[in-house]
């Protein structure tokens, strides 16, 4: 736009006031890509030249052995641990290294930790209405009232993690699975573009597995998930696609069939029972 | 709507702006309309009592805030109560004109008494009312400021910041010892004659006060009643509970922090500008570490995370304190020491824990109480 029509269109005087209505830019297919990352902890490397890329939309699962860095690469992209180097992307456009833990959260990418970690004196409609994303500077959030759109999208969640009969029930009480759902349900209050889950059915029953397994596959395609998971079953339930970690780096990529036939997975998974 | 149907916050606010009204009310009736000899009549004496007493309500309310639901354990709550307290007293100082001891119609009879020539600069516009008031704010609110920006900034909360708001109060107290600081050194500031116009020894004046204090208690009950049921107070629940985690949704903790905490220092900073006039006297020993542990022992046995349970607290504690140390002086440490040992063995809800338990057993009542119970 030259200079002239940016003048005459009086309806944005001031450019950097309006809002960046997209900021994610996916127009080159992957969402999150990294790049030669490495970082090390006196001296042992968690993270070894990784290079990862997940598309728009994708339901990625990653597999690894304990210590291969699967958490730690977690930390890197929600801005916890810095890399000694490396390069970490958020679509074409954000470069996730410059940015704390409040900003790659607000630009829309959620992470539910392997423990739950829900506000437990809170109930389950409140837990879900601080998730929301919403102006969440000091003094719009002391004026903040409810919207009935946004009463409408806690009450979407509710369903979706079929949590409706608990609304107004503490947290606390919830339980394990429940406790697990919530937390998806929060970060799905965010909108985000991109859902990192951590272990999700630890500890979790056959039959909560199953409906965690839904519950992940209904989300991906409208945003993309990223699961951790030890639980060779439930991966190969749910996965299309499979990274497997191995001591900081990734040691194959694929379907599940193929990177189960994979002679090295199955020498670092020997006797685990790919 | 029937009044009961209304969330339990907002009923308990009505239930206890209800009874504080009823209780100035019947205060002032006691003590204008009934003769001096009628077993009913409550004396002047009573009455500036009263008054002190709903000071430290207000203070509690103020520690209440940060504590309950920040959970932000402040053992320095007493220095913004105190710089509160020396703002209106300067005020008062410079009201007193020449009718000190020395007569020297601008300074103080304490700066006469160190042969001071002139005014400090930090005492200049004392003299005007509504600049001593906005002091009463500004000092402590600027204090919190600075000391809670440091502190929230670099995430030092829990023992450690315990620690450091005793330190800070602490160390006021012994600059505050010092003659050379110009606030009076231990004697602090005294002597009052008057506060805006009103002659301080004056019945209607201690009446007027009483009733000032409980109108500051209702209204700074209120104001932290709408915070900690906004979305705000309800992220500031989350953030005690599971920081991290907070921080992580997108809310700048150290933020919410530093402006609940403001809040509460002005809060403190009021309470200890309308005890003054009624005590007569501000000195550092408000500024000790063992009144602001005290503080806390009266929010912790009324009961934390309630607000009602910190004026509860607050009262009884501070009325135990009136009766003991006029039976047996020495033995009231002992006492209070006792107090706090009860509370947090039998009672660790504190006395609102009681009223919680009560309700609890009601089913209409059992969503909420169980809400307490994790809290």
């Amino acid at each position: 736009m030259s200079i002239l029509q940016s003048l005459a269109n009086r309806d944005r005087v001031f450019e950097f006031l309006v809002p960046d209505e997209s900021p994610v830019d996916v127009r080159h297919g992957p969402i999150l890509y990294l790049e030669d990352v490495s970082v090390s902890f006196d001296g042992f490397k968690a993270i070894d030249d990784l290079n990862l890329t997940i598309d728009d939309g994708e339901l990625r699962c990653i597999i690894g052995p304990n210590g291969a860095g699967k958490t730690t690469m977690m930390d890197i992209i929600t801005g916890k641990t810095k890399p000694d180097r490396g390069q970490v992307w958020f679509g074409s456009r954000h470069n996730l290294l410059t940015m704390n833990e409040p900003e790659i959260a607000t630009l829309g990418i959620g992470r539910k930790f392997q423990k739950p970690t829900v506000f437990e004196a809170l109930s389950v409609f409140e837990n879900l209405e601080l998730a929301m994303s919403a102006d969440k500077r000091v003094m719009p959030t002391l004026v903040a009232r409810l919207s009935g759109e946004a009463r409408d999208r806690i009450d979407e969640v509710l369903a979706m993690t079929g949590l409706q009969a608990e609304r107004d029930r503490a947290a606390g009480i919830l339980s394990h699975g429940q406790k697990q759902w919530l937390e998806i349900g929060m970060l799905l209050m965010q909108r985000p573009r991109l859902l990192l889950v951590d272990e999700p059915v630890a500890g979790m029953t056959e039959q909560e597995m199953e409906r965690t397994g839904e519950l992940l596959t209904s989300l991906a395609g409208k945003q993309s998930v990223v699961v951790v998971e030890h639980d060779m079953g439930f991966v190969r339930s749910i996965a299309r696609k499979v990274t497997v970690l191995h001591q900081g780096s990734v040691l194959a990529e694929g379907s599940m069939d193929q990177v189960s036939s994979d002679p090295r997975v199955v020498e670092v998974y020997l006797g685990e029972g790919i | 709507m029937h009044w009961l149907a209304k969330p339990a916050t907002e009923r308990n606010t009505q239930v206890f702006i209800g009874v504080l009204t009823a209780a100035l009310v019947a205060v002032c009736l006691l003590n204008l309309l009934l003769p001096a000899g009628h077993p009913l009549h409550v004396s002047t004496y009573t009455v500036t009592l009263l008054g002190k007493y709903l000071c430290y309500a207000l203070l509690a309310v103020a520690v209440d805030l940060v504590w309950g639901y920040l959970g932000i354990l402040s053992l320095g709550h007493g220095a913004f109560f105190a710089l509160g307290g020396y703002a209106m007293g300067m005020y008062l100082m410079r009201q007193i004109g020449d009718r000190g001891v020395y007569g020297d119609p601008v300074l103080p009879d304490f700066m006469v008494f160190l042969n001071w020539e002139s005014l400090p600069w930090y005492w200049h516009g004392f003299d005007m009312a509504w600049f001593a008031f906005l002091m009463v704010l500004l000092a402590p609110g600027l204090l919190a400021l600075v000391f809670g920006f440091l502190a929230f900034r670099s995430r030092v909360t829990g023992v450690y910041l315990s620690i450091i708001t005793q330190a800070l109060t602490f160390a006021l107290m012994l600059a505050f010892f010092r003659n050379e600081m110009g606030f009076g050194g231990n004697n602090g500031l005294t002597d009052f004659k008057e506060l805006l116009t009103f002659d301080l020894s004056a019945d209607s004046t201690r009446l007027g006060l009483f009733v000032a204090s409980g109108i500051a208690l209702g209204l700074g009950y209120w104001l932290c009643r709408a915070i900690v049921s906004s979305k705000l107070g309800r992220v500031c629940v989350a953030s005690r509970d599971a920081e991290a985690r907070t921080r992580f949704l997108g809310y700048r903790v150290e933020r919410v922090q530093l402006f609940v905490f403001v809040v509460s220092a002005m809060l403190a900073g009021i309470a200890g500008a309308l005890y003054v006039p009624q005590v007569g006297i501000i000195n550092p020993s408000v500024f000790s570490p063992l009144f602001s542990i005290e503080i806390v022992v009266w929010v912790a046995l009324g009961g934390r995370a309630t607000l009602y349970g910190a004026v509860i607290g607050a009262i009884l504690v501070n009325y135990a304190k009136t009766v003991f140390t006029g039976v047996m002086p020495d033995a009231w440490l002992f006492a209070l020491g006792g107090l706090f040992v009860v509370a947090t063995v039998m009672l660790p809800q504190g006395l609102a824990g009681l009223f919680a338990k009560r309700k609890r057993s009601t089913p209409a009542a059992s969503a909420k109480g169980a809400k307490e119970a994790t809290a």
